[in-house]
């Protein structure tokens, strides 16, 4: 009987105890918001989209910068001359910072000028004459902060100046100034400089009249220098290719005939660098402080990186000193019914602030978007089930749960292609042979990747009949697009040959029912990749299976990613998978890697295949510098015939991008090629906020449930206890 | 106790390069430099020019452990073991491969990481140590049992179960706290409050029945007779007398991990998108920045030793007839 009592007695407390363990999130939050936002609540109803990263970026150096996740920043900071226009197909030029479109103009090896219809064997020189908008102003940045004098404030640091400095947030005075084509000029030749690295030298050192040996003038004069800094006033050292013709105007010459530099043109690599920025990050102590031009950008554009923590989260915000730029007023046919066009005309960017937070799982991201808390998310394999659902007829609709939270689906094929390739110097597989061809070409029919895409992508690509993804000037579509090698036309479409067919041509290879008719063993072939993931052994499995219907043995080559790209450096490498992804929308950006000077055995290029034909390689150097037009059609499409009939890959797929969108998302068409898409993006804070809300409502009662089954599961123990504390010793009869 | 400090430091020496010899090699044999290079520049358009540069600018390019082309010391000396591992012994740990200064990124990720890892020790100690009394005070019995049985079903779940449960019901069902993220200062708390959980509750398993033996072995001696005989009251008896007498074996497992909870945790970090400096380690393993490799090995050898060091100093603390000599 006392025990209860005491445990009513001392469990008074108890309730309070509850209560305040339930409403502690409360109190401490002060604030309306939901309890498990992420974001300060300060941020509530704020104009602010949200994302994450899965990787912190490199570099956001501009001449270094090349990889997806930096130009997700970088595109929204830097201003290059060119933009790809946010709505029309197919992927269109424009001007971003320049007045007008530059037109290139031909020169001979005198320095005449030609007509522009001039021969390619005449033409030595192109020369893009490029004129940049008047006063257009930097962000606010430290580097160009002076003092009343006009002196930099912030350009001859010395160690105690930095002592209270650890980002770059903590210099107080900023300062800013107009955009000169001198700024433009600095960077292309910043491009050689032999410290930066920069990804693009190797190829426009190719291009750029002077590039390469301006790089060697560079290592020489660093080499003079007696400090530790990397840093020279490029404006001392001339470059024949780039020069300054006036405050707002600058000259580009190229070697040749190159029409695809203007794509290149359009990319960061061909931002403008102020020197101001050279000089103040170069300075010593600021690298020891993480304060580098890697990790803070400067540019022109609508954004400006304001938190650089890579480390936990990346914060873009409005540019104050943004010109604004209208929204396109055109697009393409739809775009109007789809809404894209609402916000024609209106000034740009729309979003105040973009906070990428660093996210390493699939799964806490995934969930945090249903919540609400990520604006736009992609659609991973785990995810997959739950946001979509595929009908009987393959057509793609989102599941009863995402259509009632109002998440929109929007898809787009990549320019990109996942393909098998062949290494063309291996003697089984490899060479011009009419035999090897044919086992290419049987094995390219047994490949069936329309089941691969529904396997291991949940239908998300579709199956390449050539190099050219769709979007791609030289792609056809239709009956016509067809590879007749590997497929057949039907009403439903093209049509994978049956396996009976395959067989036959590798029976008239020389291995009927998978053995070499001279030796008569079996043919075994080698697939070198890299994996040994659980997801890997089930692909490789399966490519076992595609292989053994035509009693063919694969025998798979696991390895490390450096081993396999040793390998195929040396070329021993014999069946391989390999993707590529568009630098820009041109044919000559996939073709180019099976074109034989791209070897990469013996050229170090991007021909994996090591493939070679003449016939080839002499239509790619003619169709590279032809314009859109049917006559560029014609040779293209008779490079893909001559692909298809020789097969050096295994056309594998394209793949194609699932984003999903809140109904708080506005103008969110895919754009695969432009990477500063930021301004165009608008949302409805509001909306969102009130979703939020309704979404995220604390359920208290399971959390009070489970602490009650605790305090009930303690009675026993403290009723025990008492017992034993109460029990009177006994005495034992001796 | 100076001597043997000083005599223990000492030791600590030659562990430290075999350490970091082993962790090199290991490193090494996995990757070459021009692999490091490769991964560093990016997959598209890299040059072999471009990889030479890299591994001349990032102290690459000299031979891994001998040169042979060297004279002299410098055979040994003018190599990218001895160019990277001798300024660790002055913990300058450098830059990253990627171009950051490591220290600083140390300085800035170990408070995340303390933050998970010092109040779940601290909480999950309190948590096992009552409950394996309660089930040493309770023991043969069902609620012994079922309490071990318990222990069991807990050890027997993986840890990446708790995570994914966790977040799966705190946060996306009852949504009661963020699923993952972190916010320094005062709002950490709402970050570290679910990691802190599971971390204390997915470690009640196997700290419990560990805690129970000991206080089990302790609860049988003369002392705690005779403590009883007199009529100590028995919650005085187990918290005054047989915790005191059970830290050696308890100091043992907790004073070696104090220095390694900078280190934070892999996984937990990585799920809840905690900045620490497990998940700083993972990432540099993952993108091969082997700057950030050695200098995490390093800190991760240098602060076990600390601890057993630790250990050794506690014993004289708790136990007075332990003496360091």
């Amino acid at each position: 009987m006392r025990a209860p009592e005491l445990l009513f007695n001392r469990s008074i407390p108890l309730p309070r105890w509850v209560f305040f363990i339930v409403a502690l999130p409360a109190i401490t939050a002060c604030s309306d918001q939901p309890w498990n936002s992420p974001y300060p609540p300060d941020q509530a109803g704020q104009n602010i989209l949200y994302s994450s990263f899965a990787a912190r970026p490199n570099h956001l150096d501009p001449a270094r910068s090349y990889s997806s996740n930096e130009v997700v920043f970088t595109g929204q900071i830097y201003e290059p001359p060119l933009q790809y226009h946010f709505l029309k197909r197919p992927y269109q030029l424009d001007p971003l910072t320049v007045t007008q479109m530059p037109e290139a103009y031909y020169l001979d090896e005198a320095g005449q000028r030609l007509p522009d219809d001039a021969a390619v064997d005449e033409i030595a020189y192109s020369v893009y004459d490029i004129v940049i908008q008047q006063g257009i102003r930097y962000q606010p940045h430290p580097a160009f902060a002076t003092d009343g004098q006009g002196r930099y404030i912030y350009h001859a640091l010395r160690e105690q100046d930095l002592e209270a400095v650890n980002a770059l947030s903590d210099f107080s005075a900023t300062g800013s100034r107009e955009l000169i084509a001198a700024d433009y000029v600095y960077q292309v030749k910043r491009l050689a400089h032999p410290r930066l690295n920069s990804p693009i030298f190797g190829l426009m050192s190719e291009y750029i009249v002077g590039l390469k040996e301006y790089a060697a003038t560079l290592e020489q004069a660093l080499e003079k220098k007696s400090t530790d800094t990397w840093r020279l006033n490029l404006a001392d050292y001339p470059l024949a290719g780039a020069e300054v013709l006036d405050r707002y105007r600058y000259r580009i010459k190229v070697r040749g005939k190159y029409p695809q530099f203007l794509y290149w043109l359009a990319m960061p690599f061909f931002a403008p660098l102020p020197w101001e920025a050279d000089v103040f990050y170069s300075q010593p102590g600021m690298k020891e402080r993480n304060i580098t031009l890697d990790w803070y950008p400067v540019g022109t554009g609508p954004y400006m990186l304001t938190v650089n923590n890579p480390n936990r989260q990346m914060v873009l915000e409005r540019n104050p000193n943004f010109r604004g730029e209208a929204y396109p007023r055109e697009g393409e046919r739809g775009d109007e019914q789809a809404g894209f066009l609402a916000d024609a005309g209106r000034q740009m960017p729309f979003i105040d602030k973009v906070v990428y937070s660093l996210e390493k799982e699939a799964i806490p991201t995934w969930n945090k978007f249903l919540q609400g808390y990520y604006d736009v998310s992609g659609v991973s394999s785990d995810s997959f089930d739950q946001a979509i659902q595929i009908g009987s007829g393959g057509d793609i609709a989102l599941t009863p749960e995402m259509q009632k939270k109002g998440i929109h689906l929007s898809t787009a094929v990549s320019t990109s292609i996942f393909y098998m390739g062949f290494n063309m110097l291996d003697p089984v597989v490899g060479g011009d042979s009419e035999r090897a061809r044919l086992l290419r070409r049987a094995l390219s029919i047994a490949m069936d990747y329309e089941e691969y895409i529904s396997i291991f992508r949940n239908g998300r690509g579709i199956s390449a009949q050539s190099p050219l993804p769709p979007g791609i000037f030289g792609y056809v579509e239709g009956r016509e697009g067809v590879n007749p090698f590997v497929y057949d036309w039907s009403a439903q479409g093209p049509k994978r040959k049956p396996i009976e067919e395959a067989r036959k041509l590798l029976a008239r290879a020389g291995y009927p029912d998978g053995r070499d008719v001279e030796s008569g063993k079996p043919l075994v072939l080698y697939f070198d990749t890299t994996g040994g993931t659980p997801d890997s052994s089930a692909q490789q499995n399966w490519l076992r299976k595609q292989f053994a219907k035509l009693d063919i043995q694969l025998q798979i080559r696991n390895t490390d990613y450096n081993r396999f790209q040793d390998k195929m450096l040396k070329g021993t490498a014999q069946i391989f998978q390999w993707g590529w992804n568009a630098d820009y929308p041109d044919p000559e950006n996939f073709l180019f890697l099976l074109y034989g000077k791209n070897g990469k055995v013996d050229h170090n290029g991007e021909n994996a295949s090591n493939y070679r034909n003449a016939e080839y390689d002499r239509l790619f150097e003619q169709m590279k510098n032809m314009r859109n037009g049917p006559q560029r059609q014609a040779v293209i499409d008779r490079m893909v015939d001559i692909l298809r009939q020789d097969a050096p890959w295994i056309f594998g797929f394209h793949p194609k991008d699932f984003v999903l969108y809140h109904d708080w998302y506005y103008n969110a068409k895919p754009n695969l090629m432009a990477n500063n898409t930021l301004k165009y993006k608008r949302i409805d804070p509001q909306l969102r906020e009130r979703k939020r809300e309704d979404w995220n409502r604390p359920v208290v009662w399971p959390l009070v449930l489970i602490l009650l089954v605790l305090v009930v599961s303690v009675i026993p123990a403290w009723v025990g206890y008492r017992r034993h504390e109460n029990r009177r010793a006994r005495v034992m009869d001796s | 106790m100076f001597a043997y400090i000083v005599r223990r430091a000492l030791y600590a020496i030659p562990i430290l390069i075999g350490v970091n010899l082993l962790t090199f090699v290991l490193f090494f044999v996995v990757n070459t430099p021009d692999d490091v290079a490769r991964m560093h520049l990016g997959m598209k358009r890299v040059t072999p020019e471009a990889i030479e540069k890299w591994k001349e600018e990032h102290g690459y390019s000299r031979p891994l452990l001998y040169n042979r082309e060297a004279s002299g010391a410098g055979k040994l000396t003018d190599t990218i073991f001895f160019a990277k591992s001798v300024r660790l012994f002055v913990f300058d740990f450098g830059s990253s491969d990627a171009g950051r200064d490591i220290g600083e990124d140390i300085s800035q990720r170990m408070w995340p990481s303390l933050a998970i890892a010092l109040p779940t020790l601290l909480i999950g100690l309190l948590v096992n140590i009552s409950f394996s009394m309660l089930l040493a005070f309770f023991r043969g019995t069902y609620l012994d049992l079922s309490g071990v049985m318990l222990c069991v079903v807990l050890m027997s779940i993986s840890g990446l179960f708790y995570i994914i449960g966790g977040q799966y019901l705190f946060s996306k069902l009852l949504h009661l706290v963020p699923v993952s993220g972190y916010e320094p200062g005062m709002q950490a708390w709402r970050f570290v409050l679910l990691p802190v959980a599971i971390g204390v509750f997915s470690g009640i398993g196997a700290s419990s029945r560990w805690y129970r033996t000991i206080f089990l072995e302790e609860i049988n001696r003369d002392y705690v007779r005779t403590a009883r005989a007199k009529g100590l009251p028995e919650v005085r008896l187990l918290f005054r007398h047989v915790l005191k007498n059970a830290m050696v074996p308890i100091l043992t497992g907790i004073v070696v991990v104090l220095p390694l909870l900078f280190m934070g945790s892999l996984i937990m970090e990585s799920f809840f998108g905690i900045p620490g400096l497990g998940s700083y380690t993972i990432e540099a393993i993952q993108t091969q920045d082997f700057a950030i490799v050695r200098a995490m090995v390093f800190l991760g050898s240098v602060l076990y030793i600390l601890g057993l060091l630790l250990t050794d100093i506690s014993y004289t603390l708790v136990d007075p007839r332990i003496r360091l000599s």
